[in-house]
């Protein structure tokens, strides 16, 4: 009769998904990197949520009396610009703009983008019309349609996070078909198509699963992405509204002073750098946390 | 067309036909015909590139045939869309040769064995209770349908692999390599299983396989594949003791015996070179590129399947007594009158 070939440790009584969920948080806060990350992130998040209680002057306060005071100097903690307004103030709300419009353009490029590209994965004959309109947007330059948005819907947050997330549309269809191509071939899927599934069963239960750590670590590239594009933007005039702070306003109106005050530019630039970073650090370890087969450390 | 045994009145669990699947240019099964009766396991012997998998794949109609005819429990399913498929998808299940790719590594053992009932609409609770004694059929304990397939060794996802194929219990089980990824330390322990299962449920099974010592273990039929094509065809003794096709006489003599002296008197007939292209086939006889006896009439003329002393043979030389040459034997191409003379008139 048939045996066990080697003796079994039983499992932890827990429930399967918590159990599961409860091994991927340890695993992600195994790495010293993505905890880094994630700390770094809370900071920033938390920072551009408290900007009112933790800024010491309004973002907008001008100061006449105190224009390009170097960091350091006292009430001053990062300095002032060329209005005097407190740089450690305006990086506070900047966060708060740049990281809306990091977050809610990317999470339009999933809604908009992960289910196109599971269709063209899955359905080769809808991939020729979605990859063709893919590389038609891909085509299209981001600035003019940025441009074009702004001229006719008016240059505000909202606008420039629409835009930035077109822009990214593309990228996250091609990610998530690709993969799709790739699991749709193993024989899981396989087995399941034999057991009976629908297609609409076999994406959300099997493909969709299996791809989200690789649309998490696209999520995360996307998202420093989509805060450079803002700054990209708003450096043009075309996102957020000055006196509103955003990090690439604040960049923006630095470039005049770049040789006389040079930390009103590179604080912001640092800034950028910094939740960057963050956002990739975290990424990684999400993704090796998320995955069962990682080996576990 | 088929099956020098029919059982009379009893529609085989599948029967195809002429069966022929083409992947552009490459004819990867060129009109295979097979039944499998009910409670009988016939294996599907070939060496990689013969087409055997893809005639498990067409008929669990994971692919659609080119041509030819698919019938499982005496309905045609050959076209059958997805959908309209979906009722026939009870009778019949597949293990694949890779466990590590067969089983999707986000669901636990529960949800991947439970996943068939649900599609079946298995109320939950009934679910639970079926998947644990499916484990248990397969040797695993209850307990494992919490934990994940990467947690398994390599025998116990195939074991899971094969409890997902058989909890809703199918007339035909599609076993398409099943041990041949695994340790060869565990592979007989699958094998067992596999037999041991067969004979309490009673399910048939197409065993598609390389492995002659499994096929002599587990089946009472066996077709032999060769280039998207049957060789030969028979019940299991009459193919290991009297096989008639030089294909399979080679393969069997390339299979090691057990007893060392026997092993030593034994032939061993080497064919040269690799499976020729399914892309351009050779003319003729498939086998005659690399066959030991080939005659001229091998490479122009295509052998038709026909029963030879017990088995149904595709080859020229041999007699439809049965007799003709054995590479074993050391037997060399007949003169052209032997040949003749083996010819069916």
């Amino acid at each position: 009769m048939a045996t066990v070939e080697a003796p079994l440790v039983d499992p932890p009584r827990v429930a399967g998904a918590r159990l599961r969920r409860g091994r991927a948080v340890r695993r992600l806060l195994r790495s010293p990197l993505a905890v880094t990350g994630l700390v770094v992130l809370c900071v920033a998040v938390l920072a551009a949520l408290l900007a009112p209680l933790l800024a010491p002057y309004g973002p907008s306060d001008a100061h006449f009396d105190a224009r390009f005071d170097p960091p350091g100097s006292p009430g001053y903690v990062l300095g002032t610009d060329s209005l005097g307004r407190d740089i450690f103030s305006r990086i506070l709300f900047g966060l708060r703009a740049s990281l809306l419009v990091g977050v809610l353009s990317v999470l339009l490029a999933l809604v908009v983008g992960v289910p196109l590209g599971l269709i063209a994965g899955y359905f080769s004959k809808l991939d020729g019309v979605i990859s063709r309109l893919t590389d038609l947007v891909l085509a299209f330059p981001f600035l003019i349609l940025a441009v074009g948005l702004a001229a006719i819907r008016g240059a505000s947050l909202s606008n420039a996070a629409l835009a930035i997330g077109i822009a990214q549309v593309p990228g996250i269809i091609r990610v998530t078909r690709s993969e799709t191509l790739r699991l749709k071939s193993l024989d899981y899927v396989a087995a399941a198509v034999a057991e009976g599934a629908s297609d609409l069963w076999v994406l959300a239960r099997h493909i969709f699963p299996n791809a989200t750590s690789v649309l998490i670590v696209q999520a995360t590239v996307a998202i420093p992405a989509a805060i450079l594009g803002e700054a990209v933007l708003s450096f043009l005039g075309l996102g957020i509204q000055p006196p509103s702070p955003s990090l690439g306003t604040m960049l923006s109106e630095a470039q005049q002073a770049i040789s006389r005050a040079p930390w009103t530019a590179v604080i912001p630039g640092l800034a950028i750098m910094v939740v960057t970073l963050a956002f990739n650090l975290f990424g990684d370890g999400l993704r090796d946390a998320l995955d069962p087969r990682a080996s576990r450390r | 067309m088929t099956g020098g045994r029919d059982v009379a009145g009893q529609t085989p669990v599948c029967e195809v036909v002429d069966l022929v699947k083409h992947f552009g240019p490459v004819r990867a099964v060129d009109g295979v015909s097979l039944r499998v009766d009910a409670a009988t396991v016939v294996a599907l012997v070939g060496e990689s590139g013969s087409g055997k998998s893809t005639v498990g794949r067409l008929i669990v109609r994971l692919l659609e045939p080119t041509e030819g005819t698919v019938r499982l429990a005496g309905h045609d399913v050959s076209h059958l869309s997805r959908r309209a498929m979906r009722p026939h998808r009870r009778t019949v299940s597949i293990v694949f040769q890779d466990p590590a790719s067969s089983l999707d590594p986000r669901l636990t053992v529960g949800g991947i064995v439970g996943e068939p009932l649900r599609l079946h609409g298995v109320a939950s609770r009934d679910r639970a209770r079926q998947v644990g004694e499916m484990l248990e059929k397969v040797g695993l304990r209850g307990s494992v349908a919490e934990r994940y397939a990467h947690e398994l060794s390599g025998g116990q996802r195939q074991r899971v692999s094969i409890a997902r194929a058989l909890v809703s219990n199918p007339s035909l089980l599609v076993a398409d390599e099943p041990t041949s990824a695994l340790d060869v330390s565990v592979q007989a322990s699958v094998l067992n299983l596999l037999a041991d299962l067969q004979r309490d449920l009673g399910f048939a099974c197409l065993f598609i396989t390389h492995d002659l010592s499994a096929v002599e273990y587990l089946a009472d039929e066996v077709a032999v594949m060769y280039l998207g094509k049957l060789a030969e065809q028979g019940p299991r003794e009459q193919i290991f003791n009297s096989p008639r096709h030089p294909y399979t006489q080679s393969l069997l003599s390339a299979a090691p015996v057990p007893d060392p002296s026997a092993q030593r008197a034994r032939r061993r007939v080497v064919l040269s070179g690799d499976i020729p292209s399914p892309v351009n086939p050779p003319s003729g006889c498939r086998f005659h590129t690399r066959c030991p006896v080939a005659v001229e009439r091998c490479s122009t003329e295509v052998p038709e399947l026909r029963l030879a002393g017990g088995s149904e043979v595709a080859c020229h030389l041999v007699a439809d007594d049965g007799t003709g040459p054995d590479v074993r034997r050391g037997d060399s191409a007949p003169e052209p009158a032997t040949a003749a003379s083996g010819e069916p008139s």
